[in-house]
């Protein structure tokens, strides 16, 4: 067995609370409770999970509008999750930041992004500034297929392999950008060719088998603490919902999304648990019911909590002003 | 006191800063062995090395990207874009993350860098090398903006952007830079949010910043043979911005004229006056004037150049127009 069963029932747990996280959300933006713009993150946990299984606390991540994952995966507090989502004064914004704003410094999470490519710099940044500190962290930047057609995936991809930085540039290849097949937004289809350009290694392979995605990402990680530079790895994935809750999905033909649904990476990486006898079924149905009890904590503490206080809207803009208030 | 450029100006404050923190590195397109496209980091390169200087790529989405990724976690950057109007490759890592990040995370992190911009016409560069852009970013909130007018100025404003927590835009301007000012043994910080009141005045009020500073000292020079008297603020910080001493000009003077070298539609000298004519109505003889350049770009040729952008006479004739 190559991976410790510590680490197996971590990843496991890990990959339910961003399902279970994740179909909550669902549930409750089609209730009208959750305002806003909600991007899930189901059907591609083997990713966030297996590569942020590599990292420690003080390594850095940064996401995207789908970011619940990297959130969750990076060890991101569901309670403060759960209340941000709905607004409350207790998430982890205190209300001003929502689904596509979440971040936790002392995670290392320097937050999910509604810019498209945003993170392709910022990871890099992080990585440089780890570089000239003379630490080991390291910088993960999590990205859809179609941010790769940004000019900041191509700056940071130059100057990150220029400077030999810690960053790993991890792409969730799901195959769309929003309604857009990969086919009809770029010519290439293994995104990981990309790296070519840039004298960077790189690799394309199964994003949802969480195994995979760890190993590779182990040795990134490696090399990048080694200060070996970057690396590029592509993950082919799918996302199960729409773009954005609310978002039928209807321009995926019918068999591809039947297709991948048979790929869902939770029972295939249960599959490969029982098969190689790493845990029990009972272990697993044990971890699934805690974190059920975890998801419901974390709704309770989103309802008992309030909504912030009007006036909390124009402080936190800058470290030394408020801005003025209404009179109102 | 000794004879210093603007540009040594800013040079001294980023190597005072330098020399106190480690944290504090410079980046930006030739900003190393080549010293900078107006020679403002000449020699820091050679006095804190590689690591500390940087070079980077013609790419200012990453300058300015990665300045907010290593701010957001321990350095303190300062980066240097070329001309103010390259900006427009880096707008999106200022206004939609670095002004953004501590308020829409809740006041949890914190982007401490400092981001200079050479600004402005007046050496035929061309439209797309002669900006003033400062409506573009005293419009974000989450920015600073500072925009010294002299050596004095440029170095206590540069220790000040560089200690600064917040993400500071400091402008530039580019005529100034080989210009010789007097400045102080030693130079302390110039607090971000007060002005400075260049000249005394008991008839109008000059509200302006930057190189229309000494535009506006000359107008006031003029007009003085002519018994009108000119007071001169010079804001040097457009954001925080000090209502007060405006306030308290207008309040002695009872006119004010805003000058700006910006294109004058949709400029900040429009929000200053704005806010002049909303908050000191009752203390104004006539309304506010605002000069600024013409509402074109910004011409090649030199006569055309000087004549879109503002000048001394058009401040006098702007004066003379309200009495």
């Amino acid at each position: 067995m190559r991976i410790s069963k510590e680490l197996l029932s971590g990843m496991y747990r890990k990959m339910q609370s961003i399902r279970k996280f994740e179909k909550t959300a669902s549930t409750f933006f089609a209730e009208g409770k959750i305002p806003g713009f909600v991007h899930l993150y189901i059907g591609e946990e083997a990713i966030a999970v297996g590569a942020c299984a590599n990292l420690r606390d003080d390594d850095y991540i940064t996401s995207t509008h789908r970011g619940h994952g990297h959130i969750v995966a990076k060890g991101g507090n569901l309670k403060y999750m759960m209340a941000e989502l709905f607004g409350k004064e207790t998430g982890y914004c205190k209300g001003k930041g929502g689904s596509m704003h979440i971040a936790d410094a002392e995670l290392g999470i320097l937050g999910a992004n509604g810019i498209v490519g945003a993170g392709h710099l910022i990871a890099t940044g992080a990585a440089w500034s780890a570089q000239y500190r003379g630490s080991d962290q390291v910088s993960v930047c999590f990205f859809g297929d179609a941010s790769t057609n940004q000019s900041t995936f191509h700056e940071a991809m130059n100057l990150a392999s220029l400077w030999k930085l810690p960053v790993i540039f991890v792409c969730e290849n799901n195959l769309y950008g929003i309604s857009v097949s990969q086919a009809r937004h770029q010519t290439i289809k293994d995104i990981a060719k990309r790296a070519e350009g840039y004298c960077m290694p790189s690799l394309t392979a199964d994003g949802n088998d969480v195994v995979t995605v760890y190993e590779h990402v182990q040795e990134a990680v490696q090399r990048a603490r080694n200060g070996e530079g970057p690396t590029l790895l592509e993950f082919k994935t799918y996302r199960q919902h729409g773009h954005f809750e609310g978002d039928p999905g209807a321009y995926r033909p019918k068999e591809e999304v039947e297709a991948w649904l048979q790929k869902d990476p939770i029972p295939r990486f249960e599959k490969y648990i029982m098969e190689n006898k790493l845990m029990t079924a009972d272990e697993l149905k044990q971890i699934e019911d805690e974190v059920d009890g975890n998801i419901q904590e974390a709704l309770d503490f989103a309802f008992a909590s309030n909504y912030p206080a009007l006036e909390s809207s124009v402080q936190d803009i800058y470290s030394d002003i408020v801005e003025e208030a209404r009179s109102r | 006191m000794r004879k210093m450029t603007y540009g040594e100006g800013i040079r001294e404050g980023m190597r005072s800063k330098m020399l106190e923190d480690p944290n504090v590195v410079l980046l930006g397109e030739d900003v190393g062995p080549y010293g900078g496209t107006f020679g403002v980091t000449k020699g820091l390169w050679e006095q804190f090395g590689e690591e500390r200087v940087r070079d980077t790529p013609i790419s200012e989405g990453i300058i300015v990207g990665a300045s907010v990724g290593a701010a957001a976690t321990g350095l303190r950057p300062v980066a240097e874009l070329m001309f103010i109007d390259f900006l427009t490759f880096g707008m999106d890592g200022l206004v939609n993350q670095a002004a953004k990040m501590r308020y829409m995370f809740g006041g949890k992190i914190s982007v401490p860098l400092v981001l200079r911009l050479p600004a402005g016409g007046g050496i035929s560069a061309g439209a797309q090398h002669s900006g003033s852009l400062e409506a573009w970013v005293t419009h974000v909130p989450g920015l600073k903006v500072v925009y010294p007018s002299n050596a004095q100025d440029a170095w206590g404003m540069m220790l000040t952007a560089i200690e600064d927590d917040n993400p500071v835009v400091y402008i530039e301007s580019k005529v100034l830079y080989s210009k010789k000012y007097q400045v102080d043994d030693t130079v302390a910080a110039i607090p971000f949010g007060v002005a400075s009141v260049k000249r005394e005045g008991s008839d109008v009020s000059i509200i302006t910043y930057g190189k229309q500073v000494e535009d506006a000292l000359s107008a006031a020079k003029a007009l003085a043979e002519e018994g009108i008297e000119a007071e001169v603020i010079d804001l040097r910080s457009l954001y925080p911005l000090d209502k007060e001493a405006i306030f308290a000009s207008v309040a002695k003077t009872h006119r004010a004229l805003v000058v700006t070298e910006e294109v004058k539609r949709g400029g900040f000298g429009g929000e200053l006056s704005a806010m002049i004519s909303e908050l000191c109505f009752d203390e104004l003889d006539a309304p506010v004037v605002r000069i600024g350049a013409l509402n074109t770009p910004v011409p090649y040729s030199p006569a055309l150049e000087a004549y879109v952008l503002p000048n001394t006479d058009d401040i006098i004739q702007g004066i003379k127009s309200m009495f």
